[in-house]
């Protein structure tokens, strides 16, 4: 556009609204230059998940994206709470919890990784046994097996203080290795990291 | 992929065999064996599970871990891999 068509005035204030936007090119242009620097300091993956089930199907998963990821080197961390919190009771404890209350819901629900049952189609326990027939068949890796790995390469397994406090679970009930019981505000500040999946099962 | 001849035993490689296990378990022994190895050292992973030639694919994009060669030969799939 020829300058010459425009007021002095209005060729004043577009001159100085140029200025202004050059003024300030430089400075986004350095924050777009800075940001591959920043790339490169890309904060480790992490894979983040609360188990909040106790029964096989769901166990799974959590076992084999938790111990996935350890192996493909994330920060791996399972909030484990609720019904969840069960599977990580020692196998060989029966009853666990102090008052009948709690001893009955862990009668109903035997506690330990090689004691669950299907969230669906459990019909007494015939469906986990077809299903244990069926993994050992096509060599799927037992939850115990997936459990150990998963804490040899890292996984940290961290308990809800609150339900285990409203189960009667102590500490030497839970297997060795567990992290240290937390609560909400804890996983928040892990789901909220960077370069961070998070996952509820 | 392509048939590699690996069968030429290279010094120090450590041999892995997978053969059998099912998802993660291939690519979780290789990690937990990637930890006894050097800086440079070379794996060999024998495996028969066929989701492993993705997983071992992004098991490597993330870890940084190099994939040297990947071959199949009569439903074995074997990867040699480079630790970072």
């Amino acid at each position: 556009m020829p300058t010459s068509t425009l007021s002095p005035v209005l060729e004043g204030e577009l001159e100085a609204l140029l200025e202004a936007a050059v003024s300030e090119t430089p400075v986004e242009e350095s924050e777009a230059l800075a940001a591959p620097d920043q790339a490169a300091e890309t904060p480790v993956k992490q894979l983040v998940i609360i188990n909040w089930s106790g029964e096989y199907d769901k166990i799974m998963p959590t076992l084999i994206m938790s111990s996935a990821a350890a192996a493909s080197g994330y920060r791996t961390s399972v909030f484990i709470t609720f019904w969840g919190l069960l599977p990580f009771v020692k196998d060989q404890r029966r009853i666990v919890g102090e008052s009948w209350m709690q001893k009955t819901l862990a009668f109903m629900q035997r506690p330990g990784i090689s004691h669950l049952k299907l969230s669906k189609m459990n019909f007494l326990g015939m469906g986990p046994w077809m299903i244990g027939r069926l993994s050992r068949k096509y060599n799927v890796a037992s939850p115990a097996e997936l459990l150990e790995a998963a804490q040899a390469l890292g996984v940290e397994f961290i308990p809800c203080q609150m339900t285990m406090e409203m189960f009667g679970l102590k500490r030497d009930d839970m297997i060795d290795s567990l992290g240290e019981p937390a609560g909400a505000a804890t996983v928040l500040e892990l789901m909220t990291q960077p370069n961070t999946a998070s996952l509820f099962i | 992929m392509p048939a590699v001849d690996t069968s030429a035993p290279q010094t120090g490689t450590i041999l892995l065999d997978a053969k059998g296990l099912k998802c993660p378990m291939p690519i979780v022994r290789t990690a937990q064996a990637m930890k006894n190895l050097a800086s440079g050292q070379l794996l060999e992973v024998l495996a028969t599970d066929p989701g492993a030639v993705a997983d071992f694919a992004a098991w490597s994009r993330s870890t940084g871990n190099e994939i040297v060669t990947s071959s199949v030969e009569g439903g074995v799939y074997r990867f040699i891999v480079r630790r970072k």
